[in-house]
C-alpha cells in the first residue's frame, strides 16, 4: 500500500518531534530590520532632494563602512548570520543619515566602521550592545572631526556633489561654503526658521534630519507595523513640548516655541528612528516611558542652557546606559502579585 | 493602568485560528475498528488498575479499571469485545505504559450502554463525587484532571460561581465548538447538575465570539430547559490563552486570581464544556466517559473534520477516517498547535484528554532560524502572566535557573504565547520548561 500513512509511520525518523508551540508569527526579526529599512527610505530620499548626489554616497559609504566591519570583526559562526539580519545595513544607513552633507567620505566610512566594530561587535554583536551603535559612530566622529561633524551647508538641490566631501584622509579639507543650523542660528542669534522650511526639510542639517514630514510620515508606517515602541517617541517628544513650552510661555523672547524644538535639529529623527532601536531600549512599559522622558530632559537642558547647540545624540546615549539600570528597577508587575520591589 | 474593555484579560497574542476548516462540519460517528488500547494511566494521577483478565468478553461502556485511589479515576471499554492483553503498549509520547488491549466483536451491534436517568438531586455529595470517579470523568480540555477531585470542595471552601470554559483559544481546534452547538443540552444539563452539588449562585459559561452558532445554541437551550439554577453565557473577544482558567476569570469577572492560588480560592470552580456534557451523559443516560469529540485539521490532512471516536482508537485509523495523511505529513500533534504534544507513533490511542489531532508538513513546522534576541519587547507584550521570558530565557540559556525564580519563572502556565510571538525565533517557553522542571526536581529533593 502506498499510503502516506505508512510513510510517516515507518518509523520515528520520519516523524518530527519538538515541543510546542508547533506555530510561529510570521514576524521575523529580519522582517523588522527591512520595515525600518524601508520607513527610512522617504526620509532618504528627502534627504537627496535637498542635499543631492552626495546624500546617496555619504549612506553609502557610512553603510559600506559598517557592513564591512561586521565581516571582518563578527566571529566566524554569527558571521553567516550577521549579513543576513540586515541590522549592520540599517545600522550603516541611519549613521550615514546624521552626517553632515558636506562630510568627507573617508570620514563616513570610519564612522560606519567604528559604530559596528565598537559600538555593536565589540559588545557581543546584535542584541548585546548597550548603546545605538549608529549613535557610537556619530560620537565617534564628533569627537574626532568636530570641524567637518558641524560644518553646515545650504540645501541646494539635485544632482550635485559636494567637492569637500571627496577630501582625501587626513588631508587640509576644501573650503566649503557653510552656513549655521537652525538650532545654532537659535542659540546664538535668536532666530527660529519658518516651520513650512523645517517641515520639509530645506533647512541645513545633517542629511536625514531636516524633513520633519518624512520622518513623521516614515514614523507613522512603522508604527502600524508595529516596528517602533510608540512609547518612546511619544515620551520624548512630549517631554520637549512640555518642558520646552513652560520655558517659552516664561519668556518668548529667550526660549524657543515648543513647535521649533520638536521640528528643528535631529529630535525628531532620533526619536523616531535612534531611540526606538530596541535593543538599547528598555522593553517594560514604565521603564520605556522613563527612558523618553529622560532623553527629552537632556534634549531640552542642552539646547537651552548647554554649550552646543543640539543634544538628542546625547539625551539618547546616556539613556542607553541607564537601560539596564531602568529595566531592573521597573519590571512589570507580575499576574496576581503585587508590585515587584527590587 | 486603567483597563477600558472589561471583558479582557491583558496581554495575550492573536496566532491565526485556522478553525474555518472544521467550525462548521457536524460532529461524525468513528466507525468501529478492530483493536482498542485503553492506556491505564491517561490521566493525571495514579494509573487504574485492570479489573479483567485476557480473554474476558467485555460490553461497551462495562467498567474494566478501577481507581488506584482518590486522585485517579476509572476505565471503561469503548466496545463490546474481548481483553486480548493487558501489557505495556506506546504512548502518544513514545513512553511504553501498562494498557488494557481489547478486540472488538464483529459481529456485535456495538449498542450503547443505557441506565435510567438518577435522580441527581437526591445524591449527597459523596456519593456525586464518587460517580463522577465511577464514570471515568477527566477534564476533557487537555489536561485529563480527574473531574471528582475538583467536585470533592476541600473543608471552608466554597463555591459561588461555576465557569465553563468553552473559549477553545487553541487553533485548528473545534470540538468543543461543535459539542456546544450540537449538544448544548447536554452542557446545559450538566451545568445544573454540577452547579447543583457544588451549592454554586451561578454558572457562567465563557467562550470566544468566533463560536457565534456555539453561545446561540447554549441560549436556546436554556430557554427551552429552564435550569434550576441561572445559567450565563458570555462572549469574550478571541484572544490566546483566554482557556486558561485564571485568564478566563479575567476575562469574565475582571478578577485577578493572585499568583499561587487556584481559582476555588476565591470561589470559583472551572470546567471544560466537554467535561460537564460527559457529566450528563454519565448521571443521565449511563453512557460514561467512552468516547469523545476530536478535531482532525491541520494543513497535512485531506479531510479536515470533527469526529466521535472511542476512546482507545488508534491515531492511525482516526487520520484514515479523515481522507488520510497528505504524503509530505511530517508533524504529528495531539491537542492544539499552542499547547499539544508531539505524537511519536500513529499506532498509540486516542486518550481522554484528546481534543484535536493536527497534522503538519515539512513547510509550516520547520523551526525558524534562531537569531538574536534584539530586545524587541513582543514577548513581554505576549506573556499572560506578565513576565519577563525573554530575560527567563536568556538565564534559561546560561543555565542560571536559582536566578529565574526571581522573575516568577515558576507563574509561568506554558502557553507558548512568547514563543509563538518572538520574530527572532528563540524557544522561549521551551527554555522555561527545562528551568521549571530543573527547579521541580530540586524542590522535591529538598
Amino acid at each position: 500500500m502506498s499510503s502516506p500513512l505508512h510513510r510517516a509511520a515507518e518509523g520515528p525518523r520520519s516523524l518530527i518531534l519538538h515541543a510546542a508551540p508547533f506555530v510561529r508569527t510570521p514576524v521575523t526579526t529580519r522582517g523588522l530590520m527591512y520595515d525600518v529599512l524601508l520607513a527610512l527610505s522617504l526620509v532618504l530620499v528627502a534627504a537627496v532632494y535637498h542635499f543631492g548626489l552626495s546624500a546617496i554616497t555619504g549612506v553609502l559609504v557610512a553603510t559600506l563602512g559598517a557592513l564591512l566591519a561586521e565581516l571582518l570583526f563578527t566571529p566566524l559562526r554569527p558571521r553567516l548570520q550577521c549579513l543576513s539580519d540586515g541590522s549592520g545595513l540599517l545600522t550603516g544607513v541611519l549613521l550615514g543619515l546624521t552626517l553632515p552633507p558636506g562630510l568627507p567620505l573617508w570620514m563616513a566610512f570610519v564612522g560606519g566602521i567604528v559604530a559596528i566594530g565598537i559600538g555593536k561587535v565589540a559588545f557581543g554583536g546584535l542584541g548585546q550592545n548597550l548603546f545605538n551603535p549608529a549613535l557610537v559612530g556619530r560620537a565617534f566622529l564628533q569627537a574626532a572631526f568636530p570641524t567637518a561633524m558641524t560644518s553646515w551647508v545650504l540645501p541646494d538641490g539635485l544632482m550635485k556633489m559636494r567637492p569637500e566631501a571627496l577630501a582625501l584622509p587626513l588631508l587640509k579639507s576644501v573650503d566649503a561654503v557653510t552656513t549655521a543650523s537652525p538650532l545654532a542660528r537659535m542659540k546664538f542669534e535668536q532666530l527660529a526658521a519658518p516651520t513650512t522650511d523645517l517641515m520639509l526639510g530645506s533647512v541645513p542639517g545633517s542629511l536625514g534630519e531636516t524633513s520633519a514630514l518624512a520622518i513623521i510620515i516614515g514614523g507613522l508606517y512603522l508604527l502600524i507595523r508595529r516596528g517602533l515602541d510608540w512609547r518612546i517617541p511619544v515620551s520624548i517628544l512630549g517631554t520637549v513640548a512640555l518642558l520646552s513650552g513652560l520655558f517659552w510661555l516664561i519668556d518668548p523672547s529667550v526660549y524657543p516655541s515648543p513647535g521649533f524644538m520638536l521640528l528643528s535639529g535631529g529630535l525628531m529623527f532620533g526619536a523616531v528612528f535612534m531611540a526606538t532601536d530596541p535593543v538599547c531600549s528598555p522593553t517594560a512599559p514604565l521603564a520605556t516611558w522613563l527612558f523618553g522622558v529622560g532623553v527629552g530632559v537632556v534634549v531640552v537642558l542642552v539646547r537651552l542652557w548647554g554649550g552646543l547647540p543640539e543634544g538628542v545624540m546625547y539625551g539618547i546615549l546616556l539613556m542607553n546606559a541607564a537601560t539596564p539600570l531602568l529595566e531592573r528597577f521597573f519590571q512589570p508587575r507580575p499576574f496576581g502579585r503585587k508590585p515587584v520591589k527590587s | 493602568m486603567i483597563d477600558l474593555l472589561p471583558q479582557h484579560f491583558r496581554h495575550g497574542v492573536h496566532p491565526s485560528d485556522n478553525k474555518l476548516a472544521t467550525a462548521h462540519i457536524p460532529i461524525a460517528r468513528m466507525p468501529f475498528v478492530q483493536r482498542y488500547e485503553l492506556l491505564l494511566g491517561q490521566h493525571i494521577g495514579g494509573p487504574s488498575v485492570p479489573t479483567v483478565r485476557p480473554g474476558q468478553k467485555v460490553q461497551r461502556g462495562q467498567r474494566i479499571a478501577d481507581p488506584a485511589g482518590f486522585v485517579s479515576t476509572s476505565l471503561h471499554s469503548p466496545v463490546t469485545g474481548t481483553v486480548t492483553a493487558i501489557e505495556e503498549r506506546r504512548h502518544a509520547n513514545g513512553a511504553l505504559v501498562k494498557a488494557i488491549e481489547i478486540e472488538a466483536d464483529l459481529f456485535d451491534p456495538q449498542q450503547a450502554p443505557q441506565a435510567p436517568a438518577q435522580d441527581w438531586r437526591q445524591m449527597d455529595i459523596d456519593s456525586f463525587v464518587q460517580a463522577a470517579q465511577d464514570g471515568g470523568l477527566v477534564g476533557m480540555g487537555g489536561a485529563a484532571f480527574p473531574s471528582h477531585v475538583k467536585y470533592k470542595l476541600p473543608e471552608g471552601k466554597t463555591c459561588k460561581q461555576l465557569v465553563l470554559n468553552g473559549a477553545e483559544c487553541e487553533p485548528y481546534l473545534t470540538s468543543d465548538h461543535r459539542l456546544m452547538v450540537e449538544s448544548a443540552a447536554a452542557v446545559i444539563q450538566g451545568a445544573e447538575i454540577l452547579g447543583y452539588h457544588l451549592g454554586a449562585e451561578g454558572v457562567c459559561i465563557g467562550l470566544e465570539d468566533n463560536k457565534p452558532d456555539g453561545a446561540e445554541a447554549l441560549r436556546a437551550a436554556i430557554d427551552k430547559m429552564q435550569p434550576s439554577l441561572p445559567i450565563e453565557v458570555k462572549e469574550l473577544p478571541v484572544k490566546y490563552p483566554q482557556g486558561a482558567e485564571k485568564m478566563l476569570i479575567r476575562a469574565l469577572f475582571g478578577l485577578e486570581i493572585p499568583a499561587g492560588k487556584l481559582p476555588l480560592d476565591v470561589g470559583y470552580v472551572v470546567n471544560n464544556v466537554g467535561t460537564v456534557a460527559a457529566l450528563a451523559d454519565w448521571l443521565l443516560r449511563g453512557v460514561p466517559l467512552i468516547e469523545r469529540v476530536v478535531t482532525v485539521s491541520g494543513p497535512a490532512v485531506n479531510q479536515p473534520c470533527n469526529l466521535m471516536v472511542p476512546i482507545g482508537t488508534p491515531l492511525r485509523q482516526v487520520f484514515e477516517r479523515a481522507g488520510g495523511l497528505k504524503p509530505d505529513a511530517r508533524l504529528i500533534v495531539m491537542g492544539g498547535p499552542m499547547m499539544g504534544t508531539p505524537v511519536a507513533s500513529l499506532e498509540a490511542p486516542v486518550l481522554k484528554g484528546t481534543s484535536g489531532l493536527l497534522a503538519f508538513t515539512e513547510k509550516e513546522t520547520r523551526l525558524p532560524n534562531e537569531y538574536a534576541c534584539v530586545r524587541c519587547g513582543r514577548c513581554l507584550e505576549a506573556c499572560p502572566h506578565f513576565l519577563n521570558p525573554t530575560r527567563l530565557a536568556k538565564l534559561s540559556k546560561a543555565r542560571r535557573f536559582d536566578e529565574m525564580e526571581r522573575y516568577f519563572v515558576m507563574d509561568c502556565v506554558e502557553c507558548g504565547a512568547c514563543t509563538w510571538s518572538c520574530p527572532s525565533g528563540v524557544p522561549i517557553v521551551q527554555l522555561i520548561r527545562v528551568a521549571k522542571a530543573d527547579l521541580r526536581a530540586k524542590r522535591a529533593k529538598k
